[in-house]
Parts: structure tokens; C-alpha cells; sequence
């Protein structure tokens, strides 16, 4: 027994090397190290798509794109920002640390992981591919509907719209096949003594995330299907024409689309609480609450889809019912809001650049979430509904809420990663220049929203000029800021001061036990848990 | 350094709590409010805002003291929450949640239910019927009732190729003016109704505050009942196409003497080009009409010169369709025809038997089949167009 237990263990340890070690890799750092990459490179795409855009709308007039390129760029950079970049870096980071958390050897299905990963590339070339094929006169572009899809102008689209929905489809599967694969390491490969109860709060998140993707996804490949079949093959699910409903296609949408939102945040939800708890030095607090809360709001996000069209008209007790439910999940979020203030209470806080980042999310995502409950009241929805106020509040639950949090988790996990540390002075002026910057970007546009500017507009009144130009020009700053954050990652990589296995003073958890980096195959013992 | 930061943050939210209160000067807010929905959302919204404005700034100032007393580089020794007792930790947590609760369903829930109860009573006390229609990318209003019944127009954004490419000075209301403005009286409730021929299109005029997507194929409604005389603007705001950016909206609101003068005015105007399509046109007089015609409707696709943006939007200028025969021997239009076209369209291109009237599809068509480049030298008299409506 014990002589093909070794047998076993040196052949995995001959692993290939070079390109070949990527391609066939079924590890579940490596993957998720290329989950991570992919999804830096994506941010990096969709962030210079939005600062052409930022350029068009520096003043009024149109400069230098027309109104079709518009289009096409704000859908494809919400489509990729969404799927492309934020989910994949979720996914990254269960990747890695899931199994070093739970004390497992790599995630239950490494061949499942490896495919998972390699669906990712083809569908950002299904994305982009229109833009360049626009250049050789094949087709009219990207892409021209947003990143919703709204019949019928989707079906009225060109093959920009094809090209989106197959993209779709392979990201959609690979989120339901990654997802599988979490809920299976979860359920199965936790380390003796973990009971669910004791699991740490990002697997906690995952899980909920996992069963949301898993529930949600099918809906939207259902519904993009829906809308293919409408384009080519004279179905007529989304045409009144024949019987068809357009409105119906918005239902389908935002039954994935709500829950898309809280599949964003919740993986964000579980590791905030880790690394408050770091750097304040003392266990965090309410982890029953926080778990239960976790649960609630997964659960109320698969019921408040409607809220996100409250203007395409709806019966009154269906207005009533959507309002309320919506105002409903602010009551779990509070929950998680105190918790989180109160681990930092009567801490003995220090403020790296993580705990920088965490801090500053509190704050920002607070900003999101209050705006999100404003937004719920149906009459003042009537208002803010698709003008740049809504366009403000998602990049404060996306992009601080989001993208902010996850760079918290890149500075936390980065030395762990890495076996070094990053250069602190580099990361802590990322921090102060994004949060800065990104203040500076989109509180602007809560004015231009609440003044009366519809979002998606290649070209605005002369009203609007002062607060698009602020935005602008904050906007480049937020975008080139972003490339210290790729220089500190890169230099981190090749080499630096060591880092020790525990890394931070007040980190807690399995992941710490381990040597930084830790060795290829995770925990080959199970940790006993007490 | 981390306050300095959070003073950042805060002061930009102090600072739109402020301009709040500053009810005189909309800028910072919504647009001054002319109907009881608008004066209605904004009380809401500010009151929404005072409210979040408050949990904001209590919850960051808690932050803001944990973070100057309890670092480590002052010293300061972690406080060991005392071993979870469930009890405690339920009752703290609970706090949080008692709050939310009395804010989302009393303070807030009760005044948003009798918002959405007045926004959706669309019917009671409502003295006219306007009907809207959204086109990729124009407003069409008609009157349906009353002395107004039967006025039914299109209404084209003014501002011109040149401003927008800034090659012209750009107009006091740029991108926000119209060469129709819809007429509504002042004090009256309005219902309105919504439709759209192609796309999904959304009727906004930030000062009235009702918002109503228009679905191709079903009937919406809201309501508007202008308060105050005055001309009010807005724009469509979902996502339509490439002219989504381009089809404002102006309402001009009358006292109601001033109203019925102008819906005497229109219904004669209205008349006139009626009788226009019983008359019989000089090649000459079409061809110069439809040039009008062309630049307003058809040239944000098919471009001024004829050229199109091929592939989405086909050339004109030696296109087969305006180039070969209209009518067949029997004298109706044949299938597929430039008149089959412009009447029904097909694909991206819109139906305009809708939207324009017998002279002036009569007009476009023989424009386009007689310059862009092309000379067929044929006509279409207002009179077969409204035979093939038929």
C-alpha cells in the first residue's frame, strides 16, 4: 500500500515543463494562475475600451468614433469586464486557495478545471473577433445592443450579436463546469474535522456563488439561444409579430443577470473578512451571522430580477413586490456591514496595502449599496432608470465593489503566491491613486444622471459638458494607474524580498501553514482540524 | 493617511448631501419638478438620499475613529472578543437588521407604495389620450380624442450634421431640439399612451418624471400633467441603434386658449397636405420636396450623398431597387419595388407608411430615383401612393 502510494506521488511530481506544463496542466495552482492572468490581461482590454469611450465623451461633438463603434465598445467592455475579468479572477483565486484553505492536495476535478480554463480564451476571441473583422469589410462590427442583449434591436443586429452569444454560451459553461468542480471539492475534500461550520468564509462565498452560477447560467444560454433561433431561424419568441414578447427576454436576462451581480461580490464578501481579521489582529466577528446573511442575500438575489426594468411596465402588486423584495436584501447586508466594522473594532489595525484596499471597499461598496436601495423605490426608478446615476452606481457595486476587492485579495494572497513580497510604497500609491481617481470618475456622473443624461449616448447637450470632462479626465488617471498594479504583480513574480509561510502577523487560516510558495501538490496530509 | 483619504470620499458625498438642500438651484439634482409625479420623486429621492446620506456618514464616522484608536502603531492591544456566545452575537447582529427593516418598510416603504400607486393610475380624471410612438429615430404623436383628434405628426431632431461633427457652432439646445414639438395643455391630465415600430425605445422628459419604455407591438401607459406653461426637453433613453443619441423630445406646455389656437393652427396645417396628395406634382416641385424629406429622415443611414455605410446601410446612388421599375402593367406596385420598400421596409429598414405622409414618401422616392447619382427619370405622384395604401 504504502510503496504505490509513493509510486504515485514521484509520477506526479513529473510534471511537463516550458509551454507544455501550461497547456496540459491539471494543477490547481497553475490553473488558477492562468485564471488570474487571463483575467489581468482581459481588465486591461476592457479598461482601454472604456477610455475611448471616456475620450469620446471628453467634450460634445462627436471626435472620434462614430455612433455604431460607440455601441459596439460599451457592450463588449461590459460583456468583458463581467465575464472576462472579474468572474475568471474570482474563479483564480478558488483555485489556488480553496484547497490550501480546506487543507486539500488540488480542487476534486483537475481535468474538468483544465478544460474550464481553456474555454476562456476562445470565447474573448469570439468577443473581440468582430472589431478586427470589421477592418477586412467582413460584417458591421462588435456587438451594437450593450451587454444585455435587448431584443429586438439584438435581433436586428449583425453577426456582431452571433459572435456575443456563442461567447456567451462557452462562458457560461465554463462558470457552470468551475463551479461543479468548487462544490465538489467543497462537499467532499475538506480536511478531517472541518465541518461546514468551520469552513472559512471565502469558501463559504464560493459555495453560495457556485449554486447561483449553477441555477442561473442555463437561463441566460437559454434565453441567448432563444434569441439565435429568433435571428435565424423565424422563430418568434421575442417578436409580437408572432406572439412573441421582447419584455420577456428582459425577464430571462435578469434572472441570470441579478444573481450575476451578487456571483460578482459574494467569492469578494468571503475573503474581506479574512483579511480584516488579519490586520486587525483578532478573529472576526459574527462568522454565524455573516455565513447566515451570505445565505439570505443568494436566496432573495434569485427573487428581485424585475427590479432591473421597472419602467418596460408592470402590473402595480408586481411593482410593489419587486420594490420591497429588492429593499429586503439590504437587511443581510447590514448585517455583514457591522460585522465587518465591528472585527476592525478594538482591533490592533495596521494598514498595508491590502487592508487599504479592504477598508477603502467598505466604504465604496457602502456607496453602491445605498445608492442600490434608493434605486429600488419604483417612482424615484422612474428617474434614475438608464441614466448615468444607475451607470454610477454599478461601477461603485463593480468596480469598488468588485474589481477594488479583488485587488485586495492580489495583495493579500500575491506573497503567498509568489514566495515574495510586493513593493508596499508601489502598492499603497495604486490604492490611493484608484481610489482617488475612481471618485473622481464616476461621482460626476451620479450629477450628470440625476440632471437627465441617458446612459449609452456617443454625444451629449451642452449641459453636460463640466461633469464629462471631470470624468475624463479622473478616468485616464484610474486607467493608468492600473498599470503600476500589473508593474507591482510582475516584479513581485520575478523575484523581491522572501516571504515566510505566515506572510502577515495576524493571518489565520490553513493557507499560512504552508510555505510561500506553497509546493506543488498543496497538503499531501490532511491537517487535522480541531 | 487613510482619513485624509476617507475625508476625500466623504467630502464629495457632504457636498451632494448639500446640494440637496439647495432645492432653488437644480443643477446638483433633479430638474425643477413641473407634474405631481416629478415634484413627488424628487421629495422622495431627497428625502432617500437624507436618509442613506445619514447611515453613511454615522457608519463612517465609527470607521473612521476604530481606525485612529485601534492601530498598532499606537500600541493599542487587540480587545479578544469573549468566546462566541451565540446569544450575544445574535442580539448585536440583530441591531443592524431592526434598523434596515424600519427604514426599507416604514420610513421608506410607506411613501414609495403611494408613489407607485399614483405613477400607475394612469386613467382617473385624465381628460385627453396622446398616443406615442417611438421610431429608430423619431417620435410620431398623435392626438386620439377631443378637438385635437386626428393631429398626428413626426417629430426630427434640428441640429445639424455640422454642429455635431463641430464644424458649426453648436446651438443653445444642442442634440435637445426638434423641428415638431408636442403640445400639451397646461393643468390637464394627460394619458399617454406608448407604442414603437422597431426597437424598444423610452420616452423621457426628466421634469415630468414619468419614464415608459415603448415595446413594438403592445400598448404602454403613463401619465403627465403639466403644472407649469413652458417648453421641456428630454431624450430617449434606451438603447436603439445608432441614432439612439439623436431623437430628443420637446414639449411645449400651453395655457389651454393658447392650446386651442394651436390645435386649430396644426388641423389646418394638416389639411393642407392632405389635399397635397390629391393634386397632381411637376417632377420639379417632388424632387426639390423630397430633397427636404431625404435629409431629415433618410440620410442618417443612407448619407446625404447616397453612398450608404455599406454593409448595414446599402448605397442608394445605383442601387437596383431604386432604379428599376415601380409599377408593374396592371399599375399596382410591383413586390420588392422602391415604393414596396419605403411603404414597408424590410429587415433594418423601417416601414414609413407610418411615419410620413403620401406627399412626402411620393417626394423621397422620386428624389432618390432622380439625384444621389441616379437619373431614371420616372415619378410617383402622391396619388399612387395613397392608392397603395390601399
Amino acid at each position: 500500500m504504502s510503496t504505490t502510494t509513493v509510486a504515485h506521488h514521484e509520477e506526479h511530481h513529473d510534471h511537463p515543463t516550458g509551454i507544455m506544463r501550461w497547456l496540459t496542466t491539471t494543477n490547481h495552482k497553475d490553473i488558477g494562475t492562468m485564471y488570474l492572468t487571463f483575467s489581468l490581461v482581459m481588465f486591461l482590454v476592457g479598461g482601454s475600451m472604456i477610455l475611448g469611450i471616456r475620450a469620446e465623451l471628453f467634450k460634445p461633438g462627436l471626435q472620434l468614433m462614430n455612433p455604431e463603434f460607440f455601441n459596439q465598445l460599451i457592450g463588449v467592455h461590459a460583456l468583458i469586464m463581467i465575464f472576462a475579468a472579474l468572474m475568471p479572477a474570482a474563479t483564480g483565486f478558488a483555485n489556488w486557495m480553496i484547497p490550501l484553505q480546506i487543507g486539500a492536495p488540488d480542487m476534486a476535478l483537475p481535468r474538468l478545471n483544465n478544460w474550464g480554463f481553456w474555454l476562456l480564451p476562445p470565447s474573448a476571441i469570439l468577443l473581440t473577433l468582430p472589431f478586427t473583422l470589421a477592418l477586412f469589410g467582413i460584417g458591421d462590427g462588435a456587438l451594437a445592443t450593450g451587454w444585455t442583449f435587448y431584443p429586438p434591436l439584438s435581433v436586428q443586429g449583425g453577426i456582431g450579436v452571433d459572435f456575443a452569444i456563442f461567447a456567451v454560451h462557452l462562458l457560461g459553461i465554463s462558470s457552470v463546469m468551475g463551479s461543479i468542480n468548487i462544490i465538489v471539492t467543497l462537499f467532499n475534500m475538506r480536511a478531517p474535522g472541518m465541518t461546514l461550520m468551520k469552513m472559512p468564509m471565502f469558501a463559504w462565498g464560493w459555495l453560495i456563488t457556485a449554486f447561483l452560477l449553477v441555477a442561473t447560467i442555463p437561463v441566460l444560454a437559454g434565453a441567448v439561444t432563444m434569441l439565435l433561433t429568433d435571428r435565424h431561424f423565424g422563430t418568434h419568441f421575442f417578436d409580437a409579430a408572432g406572439g412573441g414578447d421582447p419584455i420577456m427576454f428582459q425577464h430571462l436576462f435578469w434572472f441570470f443577470g441579478h444573481p450575476e451581480v451578487y456571483i460578482l461580490l459574494l467569492p469578494v464578501w468571503g475573503f474581506i473578512p479574512q483579511i480584516l481579521e488579519t490586520f486587525s489582529r483578532k478573529p472576526m466577528y459574527g462568522y454565524k451571522a455573516q455565513v447566515y446573511s451570505l445565505w439570505a442575500i443568494g436566496a432573495l438575489s434569485v427573487v428581485v430580477w424585475a427590479h432591473h426594468f421597472f419602467t418596460a411596465g408592470m402590473p402595480v402588486p408586481a411593482l410593489l413586490y419587486f420594490m420591497y423584495s429588492t429593499m429586503a436584501i439590504s437587511l443581510p447586508l447590514a448585517v455583514l456591514f457591522f460585522c465587518w466594522i465591528r472585527t476592525m473594532w478594538n482591533g490592533s489595525m495596521s494598514f498595508e496595502t491590502p487592508m487599504l484596499f479592504a477598508v477603502g471597499w467598505i466604504i465604496l461598496f457602502g456607496i453602491g449599496g445605498l445608492t442600490g436601495l434608493v434605486l429600488a423605490d419604483v417612482a424615484a426608478d422612474a428617474q434614475y432608470h438608464n441614466s448615468y446615476f444607475v451607470v454610477a452606481h454599478f461601477h461603485y457595486t463593480l468596480f469598488a465593489g468588485g474589481i477594488m476587492g479583488i485587488m485586495a485579495g492580489v495583495y493579500y494572497w500575491l506573497p503567498k503566491m509568489t514566495g515574495y513580497m510586493y513593493n508596499e510604497k508601489l502598492g499603497k500609491l495604486h490604492f490611493w491613486l484608484t481610489a482617488i481617481s475612481f471618485n473622481l470618475t464616476f461621482i460626476p456622473q451620479f450629477f450628470l444622471g440625476l440632471a437627465g443624461m441617458p446612459r449609452r449616448i456617443p454625444d451629449y447637450a451642452l449641459q453636460f459638458a463640466e461633469f464629462n470632462m471631470i470624468s475624463s479626465i479622473a478616468a485616464f488617471v484610474l486607467g493608468f494607474s492600473q498599470l503600476l498594479f500589473v508593474y507591482n504583480i510582475v516584479m513581485c513574480a520575478r523575484g523581491g524580498k522572501k516571504a515566510t509561510g505566515q506572510v502577515w502577523e495576524g493571518a489565520r487560516g490553513l493557507e499560512w501553514t504552508l510555505p510561500s510558495p506553497p509546493p506543488y501538490h498543496s497538503f499531501t496530509e490532511q491537517p487535522i482540524i480541531k | 493617511m487613510v482619513t485624509q483619504g476617507m475625508k476625500n470620499v466623504g467630502l464629495g458625498l457632504l457636498l451632494s448631501l448639500a446640494a440637496i438642500h439647495a432645492n432653488a438651484d437644480y443643477s446638483w439634482n433633479f430638474p425643477e419638478p413641473v407634474t405631481p409625479m416629478a415634484l413627488d420623486t424628487l421629495h422622495v429621492h431627497n428625502k432617500f438620499m437624507i436618509i442613506t446620506g445619514i447611515i453613511f456618514f454615522v457608519v463612517l464616522a465609527i470607521m473612521i475613529y476604530s481606525i485612529i484608536a485601534h492601530r498598532k502603531d499606537k500600541g493599542f492591544q487587540p480587545v479578544a472578543d469573549k468566546t462566541p456566545s451565540t446569544a450575544v452575537e445574535i442580539f448585536w447582529t440583530l441591531i443592524p437588521f431592526a434598523i434596515l427593516l424600519l427604514i426599507d418598510f416604514v420610513i421608506m416603504g410607506i411613501p414609495a407604495y403611494h408613489s407607485v400607486v399614483m405613477m400607475e393610475d394612469t386613467r382617473d380624471k385624465a381628460t385627453m389620450v396622446v398616443k406615442i410612438t417611438g421610431s429608430q429615430w423619431r417620435w410620431q404623436y398623435e392626438y386620439l380624442d377631443g378637438d385635437a383628434q386626428g393631429i398626428k405628426f413626426v417629430s426630427n431632431l434640428t441640429t445639424t450634421d455640422d454642429e455635431m461633427h463641430n464644424k458649426a457652432e453648436k446651438k443653445e439646445h444642442y442634440l435637445l431640439d426638434v423641428d415638431n414639438h408636442l403640445v400639451l395643455p397646461v393643468g390637464e391630465k394627460v394619458r399617454v399612451l406608448m407604442t414603437a415600430t422597431d426597437v424598444l425605445h423610452n420616452w423621457w422628459v426628466p421634469q415630468f418624471g414619468s419614464s415608459r419604455v415603448a415595446v413594438p407591438g403592445f400598448i404602454r401607459e403613463t401619465w403627465v400633467q403639466v403644472e407649469k406653461p413652458g417648453t421641456y426637453r428630454g431624450q430617449c433613453k434606451e438603447l436603439c441603434g445608432k441614432g439612439h443619441g439623436y431623437m430628443p423630445i420637446v414639449v411645449d406646455a400651453l395655457p389651454m386658449d393658447e392650446y386651442k389656437v394651436w390645435v386649430a393652427a396644426k388641423k389646418e396645417e394638416l389639411a393642407k397636405a392632405a389635399a397635397g396628395s390629391d393634386k397632381e406634382w411637376t417632377k420639379d416641385d417632388l424632387v426639390a420636396n423630397g430633397k427636404t424629406v431625404y435629409e431629415k429622415n433618410c440620410a442618417v443611414c443612407h448619407q446625404v450623398t447616397g453612398a450608404g455605410l455599406p454593409p448595414a446601410f446599402p448605397a442608394l446612388t445605383g442601387s437596383k431597387i431604386a432604379t428599376s421599375p415601380i409599377f408593374g402593367a396592371d399599375g399596382k406596385y410591383l413586390p420588392d419595388s422602391h415604393l414596396d420598400r419605403v411603404l414597408n421596409g424590410k429587415g433594418v429598414m423601417p416601414a414609413w407608411k407610418t411615419t410620413l405622409n403620401d406627399v412626402e414618401i411620393a417626394s423621397v422616392i422620386t428624389y432618390e430615383r432622380n439625384a444621389l447619382g441616379n437619373s431614371v427619370g420616372d415619378m410617383v405622384q402622391p396619388s399612387q401612393v395613397k392608392a397603395a395604401r390601399q
